[in-house]
């Protein structure tokens, strides 16, 4: 078109998705001294509901291997739960209840309490890591091995590897009972809150897991 | 977990000092981008090295060389190169340069960011990547040498050890176990990416503001995020099978040279097909999606036109990441699947080649009333363009299960993916080296023997690949370590031998590229413009090679579409993106 | 003075590309369509209707061929840089949904017209009077079974397979069925009657493929899967492993015998005078 004026190019470009600006950083609650714009806070929400992503396709690949594995039929054996896993998934149900508490009481300022229900939450999940292995031994002693029968197979490593994602996250609720928060990037609320979404997740994780080795026995 | 991002907290602000920060182990995404190039750039050397020693032997079974014990290359040596050929190529070549390496540098400079979303996980992400292929090499030294299951690593060959096969003791369990560890890499590298894309853009970058390589590295991320665990799952149930006796992949009853296997029963070797194939389909995706992406940038870039249905373009990358989830089955027409649900696999796969058929009428629309200059960069676009119809279309004829019943596991298959992975994949790459060197080293490759290298490289392997489909229609079989067998297949010797001589050229192309990329980081012609190609993104409004932390501080302003080419009304024919609409200069 | 050399520089070298694509075209289209390397002929009604879906394929995806690689050459000829302007446009909707459309109904179609092959070896079994012979695959050999005038394959047990001592696949002497099961190398059947396979592996995963039958299957240890055919033509036909099964891949080869129906029940008779 001649005659038209540069300003066209705009409105040609607001036509294309146009939308609004995604806000700089403005929401970040750590410290922004220096040139480089921070990470805003939202990003570690982002990161971890993929990495959760990620953690589910894991787990589907190995539940889906389970149920075609069990389909085949030929030398499936279902495995005896020991009944120390119902004793674990309480233990694991109750730190979760113990995790809401503590960030509460971070939020109300109550540090100590924090602290302390922080503490629980942390050794409830070490419990539940004992108790899935005193399940193990308990198999183990019943003659249920690792080759043993898919059945079994399936037992230990579902447990193995939600033990490990477990473990993940005991290192973090660590993580944000000792790092120095003071000099950080995101405030220690904004950690416990994407630790606590984490346990949750391990959480309903475990029950998935539970509800896979005992419907689908 | 990732989501306890540290020690980028205090100190990435200044530029580290100190060779090791600074180069080694770096948190600066441009770094990583360049390490991660010349991982791949090792990688390729290598796979092209054995890629060479695998055509000699192909054309001249019984030809002596000194490397080999003995003179002459055995099966079981042949099938290890193959089986190491397949695997650095497709891992740690197209996994790592098209995505990790030039998406680590320019998608964070692109949707003006100053960094990566998390530093330090990306560190962690190529060191991963690094030990990774550190594992895998080392496979060729553990006796009995590197596996020689294929890159697909089939159980029960896969998982029964020793016994089946030289290399499929320790070497397989190596390759098993370094693959695991790239899963590992590439998740973290996925979420990275995904982060810095949604998180981070500049002010002004909407998502219709997106330069098409950023939204080829986003799906990319994505089709890697949720690919690569149900790999690792794989992987991890394909160890124990092997080193803990558990039944997985391995049926009952097997007999291996009279020898009776008893402690497994009852697995499933399909099983394995699935899972692989499942992330496998998506992989050959993310292979190909980044040099897509560059493509259609440099098209339009260098006719100086805007892309042509840019909109039709994302909608067809995110149509062929979604699709791409839907199709494994194409690869097991023939193993013994349902034929119902191969037939159902059938039918979306000839879908995914709409939105590749989308794709390629939309390059040719923007080629289509363009100005277009050839130089280095936009050939190697043309040839993609070229190379990803010759290989795409032979896909047409493996998704019919009816033909695939003749062509599986063929030298048709080998061409197939030769051409559209092989060479498109890799020439999005050289494309994309070759635009944005300057603005990584600030020199320019040399452009006359980036010519030469380009016209021996684009008739080389079309003088490789395209003799390869008939090669397979002739019925000649793929991963034969020789064609003495049988009457028919000693009558394609010729082309055989007529492949490797145009191998041996190309390959030794390669060398003059190599010398070309060596000498021009150091002596090349200087870039002393910012932005020589008179491109409009983020990337060439800074310095080359940019600062650390790549716009000193500011946040640049987004406020136009990624390709305003020619725009009528404006005096020069592109707006670059944060140039603010008062500035713009008028005819 | 610069920019005319530009100018005949982007004209050489598109016209360079412009010609390679044509000649890489034409060379291409030329061998397929000469058929300079090609099928062997088809020995099956299978077959028959396999390469004439072939043939649409390849019309379609040639035709598709020719005109985007010529269209690219014809694009990068014509819209060299010689001094004009580009044009300006950002795409056209209209022709964005008439080439997808098209592209829908030309593959989708493709992929249903192929369904009638398919199913007629994988949807619908052998009829019930089919030569039954069982396949069984070992590195690096195949093994052919044939159940012999009792009609009844007798029982295979792991422990007892021994190549080295003639019992390749296992018979199990102390089943009667098994007394009259012929084990053959190769495989030989009649003309025009129908044959259906089934498909073994002992070890690893292989697969049994035959250029003129058009057939290919893999034999996965663990499952049997069955396979039907009606050879029409008398011959013999190389049989290829067609997965890799480890370092004798490439010489596991047998051969596929195609007999009219008297000679091969002349063949039976003596296969089983040989076996008492
Ligand atoms: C970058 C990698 C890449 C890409 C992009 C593709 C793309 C496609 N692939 Fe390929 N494929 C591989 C890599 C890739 N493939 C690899 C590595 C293997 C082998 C693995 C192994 O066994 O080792 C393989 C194997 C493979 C098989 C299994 C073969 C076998 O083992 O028997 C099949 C079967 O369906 C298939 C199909 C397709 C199809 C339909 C597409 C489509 O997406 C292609 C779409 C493109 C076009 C169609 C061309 C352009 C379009 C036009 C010009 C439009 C105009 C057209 C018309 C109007 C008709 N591929
Ligand atoms: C990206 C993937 C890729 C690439 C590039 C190649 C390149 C080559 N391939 Fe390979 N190949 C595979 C992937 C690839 N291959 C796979 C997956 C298999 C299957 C394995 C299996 O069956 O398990 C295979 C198998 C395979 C076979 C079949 C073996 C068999 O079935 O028996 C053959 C036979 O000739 C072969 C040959 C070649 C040759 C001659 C090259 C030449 O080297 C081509 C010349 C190379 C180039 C032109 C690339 C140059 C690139 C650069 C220099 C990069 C520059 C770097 C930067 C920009 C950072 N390959
Ligand atoms: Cu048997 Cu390959
Ligand atoms: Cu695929």
């Amino acid at each position: 078109m001649p005659g038209t004026i540069v300003d066209d190019v705009e409105l040609i470009d607001a036509g294309r998705g146009g939308g609004n600006p995604p806000p700089a950083g403005g929401d970040d609650d750590g410290d922004s001294s220096g040139s480089r714009r921070p990470v805003p806070r939202r990003a570690y929400f982002t990161a971890l509901q993929l990495g959760l992503a990620a953690i589910v396709m894991f787990f589907m690949a190995l539940a889906s291997s389970y149920i075609v594995r069990k389909g085949l039929g030929v030398d499936w054996q279902s495995t005896p739960l020991p009944p120390v896993l119902w004793f674990n998934t309480a233990i694991l149900l109750a730190s979760s209840a113990t995790i809401v508490v503590a960030r509460k009481k971070l939020e109300g300022g109550e540090r100590e309490a924090f602290r302390s229900w922080w503490w629980v939450t942390t050794g409830l999940g070490l419990l539940f890591l004992a108790g899935q292995i005193i399940a193990w031994r308990q198999l183990a002693a019943a003659g249920m091995l690792l080759a043993t029968n898919p059945s079994s197979s399936f037992f230990y490593l579902l447990t193995a590897a939600h033990g490990a994602h477990l473990t993940g996250g005991i290192l973090a609720l660590f993580y944000v009972m000792f790092r120095p928060w003071s000099r950080s990037r995101i405030s220690q609320s904004t950690a416990a809150e994407l630790a606590s979404i984490y346990w949750h997740f391990m959480d309903g994780l475990w029950i998935f897991l539970l509800a896979l080795l005992t419907l689908g026995r | 977990m990732v989501t306890h991002e540290n020690g980028g907290g205090h100190g990435h602000h200044q530029p580290p000092s100190g060779f090791i920060r600074k180069w080694v182990f770096s948190i600066d995404h441009k770094v990583i981008g360049i390490q991660y190039l010349l991982l791949a750039l090792f990688s390729v050397f290598v796979g092209m090295a054995l890629s060479l020693l695998m055509r000699l032997h192909l054309a001249w079974p019984t030809a002596k060389f000194a490397i080999f014990h003995g003179g002459q290359m055995t099966p079981e040596q042949y099938l290890a190169l193959m089986t190491m050929h397949g695997t650095i190529m497709v891992f740690m070549v197209l996994t790592t340069a098209p995505q990790s390496g030039f998406g680590n540098y320019f998608l964070p400079i692109q949707i003006g960011a100053a960094d990566m979303a998390f530093p330090v996980l990306n560190m962690l992400s190529f060191w991963t990547t690094f030990v990774s292929l550190v594992v895998m090499i080392c496979a060729f030294l553990v006796p009995g040498g590197a596996p020689i299951g294929g890159w697909t690593s089939y159980p029960p060959l896969s998982a029964l050890g020793e016994i089946v096969g030289p290399g499929q003791g320790g070497g397989e369990t190596l390759w098993i176990v370094g693959l695991a560890i790239f899963c590992g890499a590439s998740l973290m590298g996925a979420l990275n990416f995904i982060t810095t894309l949604i998180d981070l853009r500049a002010k002004g970058m909407t998502l219709g503001r997106l330069p098409l390589t950023c939204w080829t590295w986003f799906v990319t991320a994505i089709l890697g995020l949720l690919a690569f665990g149900v790999l690792l799952a794989a992987c991890i149930l394909l160890l124990l099978d092997r080193l803990a006796g558990t039944s997985f992949f391995i049926p009952g009853g097997l007999v291996v040279t009279d020898q009776v296997i008893t402690w497994h029963k009852g697995g499933s070797p399909l099983l394995w097909q699935h899972l692989f194939w499942f992330f496998g389909h998506p992989e050959v995706y993310i292979a190909i999606l980044p040099g897509m992406g560059v493509a259609s940038h440099l098209l339009s870039t260098f006719s100086r036109k805007p892309v042509f249905g840019y909109r039709a373009m994302v909608g067809a990358i995110c149509g062929i990441g979604f699709l791409g989830f839907c199709v494994w089955g194409h690869h097991m027409f023939i193993s013994g699947m349902s034929p119902y649900s191969a037939f159902a696999f059938s039918i979306l796969t000839m879908t995914i080649g709409v939105p590749s058929a989308i794709k390629t009428f939309n390059w040719l629309g923007t080629l289509w009333g363009g100005k277009i200059t050839f130089n280095c960069a936009m050939l190697f676009a043309l040839g993609f363009v070229s190379l990803f119809v010759s290989g795409g279309l032979s896909g047409l004829f493996l998704a019919q299960p009816a033909l695939d019943l003749y062509l599986h596991d063929g030298y048709f298959v080998v061409a197939h993916f030769h051409l559209i992975m092989g060479v498109a994949a890799i020439f999005g790459m050289f494309a994309g080296l070759y635009f944005w060197f300057p603005k990584m080293f600030g020199r320019f490759l040399n452009e006359g023997v980036g010519k030469v290298h380009f016209w021996l490289t684009f008739i080389g392997v079309y003088a490789i690949f395209m003799p390869m489909h008939f090669l397979g229609l002739a019925g000649n079989p793929r991963r034969y370590s020789e064609m003495t067998a049988g009457p028919f297949l000693q009558q394609l010797q010729p082309v055989h031998v007529f492949i490797t001589y145009a191998a041996f050229i190309t390959i030794g192309a390669q060398l003059i590229f190599l010398a070309n990329f060596l000498w021009s980081v150091f002596a090349g012609k200087e870039a002393k413009e910012e932005n020589p190609w008179h491109a409009t993104t983020l990337e060439w409004s800074i310095p080359s090679p940019p600062p650390f932390d790549n716009f000193g501080g500011v946040e640049p302003v987004v406020y136009h579409g990624p390709y305003e080419f020619s725009v009528p009304g404006a005096a020069d024919d592109y707006i670059p993106q944060h140039l603010a609409p008062n500035l713009v200069r008028k005819a | 003075m610069l920019s005319r050399r530009l100018e005949r520089g982007s004209t050489s070298v598109a016209l360079a590309f412009a010609v390679f694509l044509t000649f890489m075209t034409v060379v291409t289209v030329y061998i397929f369509w000469a058929k300079v390397w090609w099928f062997p002929p088809a020995i099956s009604d299978f077959g028959h209707e396999i390469d004439a879906q072939f043939a649409r394929t390849f019309l379609i995806t040639g035709v598709v061929f020719v005109a985007a690689q010529l269209g690219l050459a014809y694009a990068i000829f014509k819209f060299r840089d010689h001094g004009q302007k580009a044009a300006y446009f950002e795409g056209n909707n209209t022709m964005e949904i008439i080439w997808t459309l098209a592209t829908i109904v030309l593959f989708v179609g493709l992929g249903l017209y192929a369904r009638n092959a398919w199913a007629e070896v994988h949807f619908m079994g052998a009829a019930p009077g089919a030569l039954q012979i069982e396949v069984t695959g070992q590195q690096f050999v195949w093994n052919f079974r044939y159940a012999g005038p009792d009609g009844k394959f007798g029982r295979e047990k792991p422990e007892l397979v021994s190549a080295s001592t003639g019992n390749p696949v296992g018979l199990d002497p102390t089943d009667p069925a098994s007394k009259d099961d012929i084990v053959s190398p190769v495989i030989v059947v009649p003309a025009g009657r129908e044959v259906e396979l089934i498909i073994r592996s002992q070890d690893v995963t292989h697969s049994f493929y035959v250029r003129e039958l058009r057939l290919k299957q893999d034999a996965v240890p663990g499952m049997e899967i069955h396979m039907h055919f009606t050879a029409t033509v008398p011959g013999d036909y190389e049989i290829a492993c067609a997965e890799l099964c480890g370092l004798g891949h490439y010489r596991m080869h047998s051969m596929l015998t195609v007999m009219p129906e008297a000679d091969f029940e002349k063949w039976e008779k003596d296969q089983e005078a040989a076996n008492q």
